[in-house]
């Protein structure tokens, strides 16, 4: 039988179960899909708040762990989902490799403790800045193993780029956030990591300006791989080989030399973006805190909306994501987002809403039906996304 | 004939025809609904032609809202609809079955929004791939995935197959490009899946529909993402006397930290046929990759250099880059005319698998033992960047027996690329082709979910019928589809 605990470090349930195999896993779901017991789902638990499921169990993959395969000349990377993501980010290293979706940390923000793992890393499909031009992390999955609802041991895509045999479940599965079956393995695309990076700040200019300088940025040849903005500053990423870095920034400030700009350097450029990506510049509060993705070009009407609200807000994306930190309501902020999708990620003490924005009734409804197929007695994080 | 099983046609349906024909003609305008014998032929197959089969009629709507009427009637009728955008398919994607309707794409061919200030073109999908880049040229844009077919392929037939292209290395394939939908589901209601934002935080159903093959429902417009132009690109050739060395030049270059935007392979049988054809000017050598970078021309001198020393360490027969336009098009020559050469040397099946790029060696070893076990000669031309690999079994569809020998070779070296880890297709899809294979890949769990899920969107299974899933083991949920009322 998998391994029960209490445990005190993972606060979200009472008994924690913590499977050391696939077989075990699948065991121990079938058996809660007899007698319908509910259960959180988690990795590392780093990435979802305390409370957030109902459960009186906690399912977590963390004895799930190891590297299976890493092949550099291939760029892929197969891992069993509990591995933690430092163990994962030190082999890409070795190799000067990385993930090009440049996955958030959230341990900062939401406060809590840890190791986030793969596994976690791909059900919420988490990607960081270079997501504006590298896409997100389900762009970069090649394939999973997971158990569903009724404790079916499934795979669905390889090991390899390209694969159009049968159904993309692999998405499907990336960004579930645990309701659709529990990850066992993913396989990833890995990419070189850029040689060298500098950053150009434009400093004390508005939402607008930020969303045009981007818009411009973003349409030439040169790669910006981060376009960020927050308290009146604009940021512009270029990563590469150091003589095309020196030649994109070149590029780029003849560009906007209409504009008063700072070239940032090498480490001080990375340490601006890891606290970009993490959101370091609203880890002091606890204030809820909501992911809100727009059309870059209705940023400027959507944050004047948000600050109409009260709060903060930071941009990322190039302005197709705004980060709102403000103690307003959730109808109230999702009002505010427009045609944009607004997505609580820290709840702080709103209680009026789901974490998830509500769907179009005919895409809720095959969404539900493709959660009933998956798992049908309803026990895979109940509630996290279909309410 | 050949040895892929389609079901039997449905004999209520086929007596019922002129009445659907009717039930078509009066709902939708003049001239969009084709049923007379001499004008359905020309969609009795894509272009796997070794199989054919007229549909019972051809309806080719001009707007979203005209496919939805087609198929509500197809629907109320209980008829197969077989989706079709300009029938490239390969693997028998878009072969029709004498009791259904074809809804073609073809006609779905508006420009709806271009906006380069958020990045993304909005178009009918009848729209041919190329088209869409052309519609950009002005804006300093294109869109990235580039199927060989790219002039005649549409950008339904892209989503449907999930296609790829020579530059995906770098680029992604459609699933990476793609935003969002309107589609139409088998019922004949529409629904809009994502759009131009970056991505929904709900269930990813995008990431299901592309890739899908028709199976759950009918896209008719997309919503695209769009690249800026690179500032050039330049071509080198670099020539092996060994398929491993080639193998593992391409894994060097991989691992040294460049990434090219494209990685071509050609082996000797495909040179040979190259050089007879259009005099290419390619070394006479075992394999020839060629390889493209792109960036400012000091970003592409600085690259060619780095992939110039990595070539050097193995020994090349040859080392040529590009310093011209001419000489960049005659580098790509050889490579694009590869199929219509070998088209030269008879009758081929060209397959589309994909094996991990560190298991290239080995996988072109065993094709080539294979080729002396079946007598049948095989050329390698492909993506070695992503290892899809595209082998072509040169065969005389005249002698009786040498088609059938031809898939059996087929279906062993696509068994060989899923043994190796690799999967059974990279760009061209199931279809008919490779369904009956499905199994190799796949457990019955894993296509059990696979078909559950074709029930959610498609519970009377009428879209795209005997495609993708093995026949025996979807005879259940066929069954249960045809009884519900």
């Amino acid at each position: 039988m998998p391994m029960r605990s209490n445990d005190s470090e993972t606060d979200l349930a009472a008994t924690v179960i913590s499977p050391t195999n696939e077989a075990e896993l699948a065991g121990f779901i079938a058996e809660s899909y007899a007698r319908t017991a509910p259960m959180c789902v988690v990795g590392g638990g780093t990435r979802l708040q305390p409370g957030t499921v109902a459960a009186a169990q906690t399912l977590t993959s963390r004895s799930l762990s190891g590297i299976v395969t890493y092949e550099p000349g291939a760029l892929t990377l197969i891992a069993r989902s509990g591995t933690p993501m430092e163990e994962i980010e030190a082999a890409l290293a070795s190799e000067q490799q990385a993930f090009a979706f440049e996955p958030m940390d959230h341990r900062v923000v939401l406060r809590v403790t840890g190791a986030p793992t793969v596994g976690g890393m791909v059900a919420g499909n988490v990607s960081g800045p270079r997501r504006v031009n590298a896409g997100a992390c389900r762009d970069h999955l090649l394939g999973v193993r997971f158990v569903d609802g009724r404790g079916r041991i499934i795979k669905n895509g390889g090991r390899v780029m390209k694969n159009v045999t049968g159904l993309d479940l692999s998405k499907l599965l990336c960004g579930s956030h645990g309701t659709l079956g529990v990850l066992t393995e993913v396989a990833l695309k890995t990419l070189p990591a850029a040689e060298t990076q500098q950053t150009i700040a434009f400093h004390g200019i508005s939402v607008g300006d930020a969303t045009e300088i981007f818009a411009r940025a973003l349409a030439t040849p040169y790669e910006v791989s981060g376009a960020a903005f927050r308290s009146g500053t604009a940021w512009l990423r270029i990563e590469g080989f150091s003589a095309q870095v020196d030649y994109r920034r070149e590029r780029l400030s003849t560009l906007f030399r209409d504009r008063e700009l700072e070239i940032v350097g090498e480490a001080d450029s990375r340490n601006l973006w890891r606290g970009l990506r993490d959101l370091h510049h609203f880890s002091a509060s606890s204030e809820p805190l909501w992911r809100i993705l727009v059309k870059p070009s209705d940023a400027p009407a959507v944050v004047a909306a948000l600050h109409a609200l009260g709060g903060e807000v930071s941009l990322d994306w190039g302005g197709g994501l705004i980060w709102f930190q403000g103690s307003a309501s959730g109808s109230a902020v999702r009002r505010a987002a427009g045609m944009g999708q607004a997505m609580l990620l820290r709840r702080g003490a709103l209680c009026d809403c789901g974490s998830f924005p509500p769907e179009e009734p005919a895409i809720a409804q095959l969404s539900a039906a493709l959660r009933r197929t998956f798992d049908p007695a309803g026990i895979l994080n109940p509630g996290l996304m279909d309410k | 004939m050949s040895s892929i099983a389609m079901p039997e046609p449905n004999a209520d349906i086929l007596a019922r025809a002129p009445h659907i024909v009717a039930a078509l003609e009066a709902a939708l305008p003049a001239g969009a609904v084709i049923s007379s014998p001499e004008e359905t032929r020309a969609y009795e197959c894509d272009a796997l032609t070794a199989y054919r089969c007229p549909p019972l009629a051809v309806v080719l709507p001009r707007t979203t809202e005209e496919v939805a009427v087609a198929m509500r009637i197809c629907h109320v009728w209980s008829v197969p609809v077989v989706p079709r955008g300009a029938g490239t398919s390969l693997a028998g994607g878009a072969l029709p079955t004498a009791d259904s309707v074809v809804i073609g794409t073809m006609r779905l061919r508006d420009t709806l929004e271009i906006d380069t200030a958020n990045r993304f073109i909005r178009v009918q999908t009848g729209v041919t791939n190329l088209s869409v880049s052309a519609e950009l040229e002005a804006e300093g844009f294109f869109y990235a995935p580039d199927p060989s077919s790219q002039l005649a392929c549409t950008i339904a037939g892209n989503i449907a197959m999930n296609s790829g292209g020579a530059h995906c290395l770098k680029y992604g394939v459609t699933t990476n490009n793609l935003l969002g939908v309107r589609m139409v589901m088998a019922t004949g209601d529409i629904i809009e899946i994502g759009g131009p934002l970056l991505g929904t935080p709900g269930l990813d159903l995008l990431g299901l529909i592309c890739g899908s093959e028709g199976q759950l429902a009918i896209v008719t417009e997309a919503t695209l993402r769009i690249v800026p132009k690179p500032e050039g690109a330049r071509p080198m050739l670099i020539g092996f006397d060994s398929a491993e060395t080639a193998g593992e030049c391409v894994a060097r270059i991989i691992r040294s930290g460049l990434l090219p935007v494209a990685i071509e392979y050609m082996d000797d049988v495909c040179l040979r046929a190259v050089e007879a054809f259009v005099k290419a000017g390619y070394p006479n050598c075992a394999a020839v990759l060629i390889v493209e970078v792109e960036g400012s021309e000091a970003e592409i001198d600085h690259q060619i250099e780095r992939i110039r020393s990595i070539a050097e360490e193995l020994d090349p027969v040859e080392f040529r880059s590009s310093r011209t336009a001419e000489e960049s098009l005659a580098i790509w020559k050889g490579r694009k005319s590869a199929f219509g050469a070998m088209g030269r040397l008879g009758d081929y099946l060209c397959l589309d698998g994909t094996v991990p790029v560190s298991r290239l060696p080995h996988t072109l070893k065993r094709i080539g033992e294979l080729s002396k076990e079946y007598g049948l000669e095989v050329a390698n031309v492909f993506h070695a960047g992503d290892g899809n690999m595209h082998p072509l079994i040169l065969f005389n569809a005249n002698a009786p027996g040498e088609l059938e020998r031809a898939e059996a070779f087929g279906a062993d070296i696509l068994r060989l690329c899923v043994d190796v880890g690799g999967c059974l297709t990279g760009e061209h899809g199931v279809g008919i082709e490779k369904r009956d294979l499905m199994t190799k890949q796949y457990t019955a769990e894993d296509m059990a979910i696979q078909m559950e899920i074709k029930d959610v969107f498609d519970p009377g299974w009428l879209l795209n019928p005997a495609k993708v899933f093995p026949l025996e083991l979807s005879q259940a949920h066929r069954d249960a589809a045809a009884r519900c009322p």
